[in-house]
């Protein structure tokens, strides 16, 4: 029960709020951590996943008493998920929320318009 | 990883003693009346829509992630990754880094627009901007399609499994355990709706999180909390040695094993933030906020647990027999945390042992019925509001006669599944955990990034990138060596086998995303680029977002 047809008043307000320049800000600031922590975070795990496969010596080699590269490895890739996990909730609680917040006010003052 | 507790035979695990026996079964009892009271209230609470489908989006951000964790974490994760590593080590535990990941995904490309942008079923996110009758049903077959298929495999893994953990090897009495799990989940489903379900799966969070914490110490304290010796011992025990430390032993042991590898893992990694039964979670919360809280919790919990198995699998290949002929390895590695949980409590004849014991039993059938109940859920959300109220009825229904029609459609479909169930019991479908994730990566996926992240996306892109990544991911693993032409196939006699891999995805997610570019390409829609602005607001913003019930 989604409605077909948006009112007119609406359409104009999210529209006013796509010109404002925080909005732009609030995507590009979106952008600049989602896109490079994404590809860092694919890529780290691509690369364990390939070593596992291809490179089993080097996951082998011993580093501390019984525990291997490969332990090692496969731990750091738990660690990195909690650590991007509280990276990005504290870069969305300072960069994004409070612009979403202000744009948010917006669309409310342009609706009762 | 289901996987395994399908092909079981059953075992003598508890028969030795009826004492312990009776003491499970009054356990799972418990788990039972529990479980229904929650239900009970719930269902004096759910009046609208939202409270339904959504549980009046007032969840808070910590109570949805134990929720998500509950929902995610199946008996199967519970109990076969533990068995994975008892038996083979270092590669047991790949399974659950794939799993961990993709939480990733979710939390930066997915959970919070979603949660502005969408209202009660994954369709709704796609539908925003697009023609509603093509959209969703293509959105509602796929996630009908991937939660059957979670939903079977679960079904037939709790006949087996309970079997396994009350020691009765009657086909008859394990297709009683998948009627009775049927109709609970029914019954959890029908009456309590989103909130009932979420708090089942809060209580099997909590119960699992705990019960794993309790084994977990009680392993460690054997070995003095150090890793290196755990690793060590685990390693002498088993007489497999260095092996059994370094990768190999289950995964990539020639080059089409190590590319079906890699094409599993791609699924696992990519696969979470296209389920549904996932999605709908993320609508239960008030603002995209606590949706970001949500995952940030539920990794919280996952990453946690995960880690814990390690200790459990090291622990039980480290102390018990995980020989060919053991218990451990006749069941494919799923006793393994109930026989570890017996053995640090004091051993099989102790008071100790017996109640760790009857403990693990009880929280895996928890995890079993709180796993069920989402999905079932999900299935029915998506067939009354999708298909019912949106393309057949062309939103002209009531909310009471929607309403309706998920409560009858969520005992269809749970009728269904024991229907299915029940024959499927001597099967071997574990690979369908596998496929629901495939084709979640590759049909479900790519629909949701394109319309939150492409203005020119449209109605034409959205079927042929849901459409072609489903059928593409289903055809390639009907003509794999998981359902026919191998001795673990799903029918071992047969042979139309072609395709080498079991795991499709490294085909079927590129080909998900391609067709979405093809498909979007092939069409002029003005109006899906018009509203475009509209979603992209809302998705950043939360401006028009739909907000929490006030009761």
């Amino acid at each position: 029960m989604h409605d077909e047809v948006v009112p007119d008043r609406n359409i104009r307000a999210y529209e006013a709020v796509r010109e404002v320049d925080d909005f732009a800000l609030l995507r590009k600031r979106y952008k600049n951590f989602v896109v490079p922590w994404t590809i860092t975070f694919m890529a780290w795990y691509l690369l364990y996943v390939v070593c596992n496969n291809w490179a089993r010596d080097f996951m082998s080699t011993k580093v501390i008493g019984n525990i291997n590269v490969a332990v090692i490895f496969g731990l750091s890739q738990f660690f990195s998920t909690f650590l991007i996990a509280w990276l990005y909730g504290r870069y969305a609680n300072r960069k994004l929320d409070p612009l979403a917040a202000g744009l948010n006010a917006k669309f409310k003052r342009e609706r009762r318009r | 990883m289901t996987t395994q507790v399908n092909a079981l035979i059953a075992l003598p695990l508890a028969d030795a003693e009826p004492g312990n026996r009776n003491l499970t079964v009054g356990l799972f009892l418990a788990v039972v009346a529990v479980t229904l009271y929650i239900t009970w209230w719930a269902s004096r609470q759910n009046k609208t829509a939202a409270d339904y489908y959504a549980g009046g989006r007032s969840f808070s951000g910590s109570q949805n992630g134990l929720a998500i964790a509950g929902d995610y974490m199946s008996a199967a994760s519970f109990l076969g990754i533990s068995g994975q590593i008892a038996l083979y080590g270092y590669d047991g535990f790949l399974y659950s880094i794939g799993f961990l990941v993709a939480w990733l995904v979710a939390l930066l490309l997915v959970a919070e627009l979603l949660r502005n942008s969408g209202r009660f079923t994954m369709a709704d996110q796609l539908a925003f901007r697009m023609r509603q009758k093509p959209v969703r049903t293509a959105a509602a077959t796929s996630t009908i399609v991937v939660s059957i298929f979670y939903l079977l495999a679960q079904m037939v893994g709790a006949g087996a499994l309970v079997g396994l953990l009350l020691g009765v090897t009657d086909t008859t009495i394990k297709a009683g355990v998948i009627v009775l799990v049927g109709a609970l989940m029914i019954i959890y489903v029908t009456f309590g709706g989103m909130k009932g379900t979420t708090w089942v799966q809060i209580v099997k969070a909590v119960l699992l999180m705990s019960g794993t914490v309790v084994i977990t110490f009680l392993v460690l304290l054997k070995f003095d909390f150090n890793l290196s010796k755990l690793l060590g011992e685990a390693a002498a025990h088993t007489g497999k040695g260095e092996a059994f430390l370094q990768p190999g032993l289950l995964y990539g042991k020639d080059l089409v094993g190590q590319i079906d590898f890699l094409s599993l893992a791609l699924a696992l990694v990519l696969g979470t933030a296209g389920l549904p039964h996932i999605l709908i979670r993320f609508y239960t919360v008030p603002d995209s906020k606590a949706a970001r809280r949500s995952v940030q919790w539920a990794i919280g919990l996952i990453g946690t647990f995960y880690l814990m198995t390690l200790a459990l699998g090291f622990g039980a290949a480290a102390l018990l027999d995980t020989g060919p002929d053991s218990e451990v390895a006749k069941s494919k590695g799923n006793v393994a945390s109930p026989l570890l949980a017996e053995s640090v409590g004091g051993g099989a004849d102790s008071i100790g042992g017996s109640i760790l014991l009857a403990l693990i039993a009880a929280v895996a059938f928890a995890t079993i019925l709180a796993v069920v109940a989402g999905l079932t859920l999900t299935s029915a959300s998506s067939f009354a509001h999708d298909l019912y109220a949106n393309v057949f009825a062309k939103g002209r229904v009531t909310e009471r006669q929607e309403l309706r029609v998920a409560r009858f459609a969520a005992a269809g479909i749970g009728a269904v599944s024991i229907a299915l169930a029940i024959p499927a019991q001597n099967l071997n479908i574990a690979f369908l955990v596998a496929l629901a994730f495939a084709v979640a990566a590759s049909a479900n996926l790519p629909a949701l990034l394109y319309n939150l992240f492409w203005k020119r996306f449209n109605t034409s892109g959205a079927t042929w990138s849901i459409y072609g990544g489903l059928v593409t991911a289903v055809v390639l693993v009907f003509f794999s060596p998981v359902v026919s032409g191998s001795a673990t196939a799903m029918f071992p006699d047969a042979d139309w086998q072609w395709f080498p891999l079991a795991n499709p995805g490294i085909i079927s997610i590129p080909a998900g995303f391609l067709f979405g570019v093809v498909g979007t390409l092939l069409s002029k829609d003005p109006d899906s680029i018009e509203r475009y602005t509209e979603l992209e607001v809302r998705a950043f913003t939360g401006a028009g977002a739909e907000g929490a019930a006030k009761h």
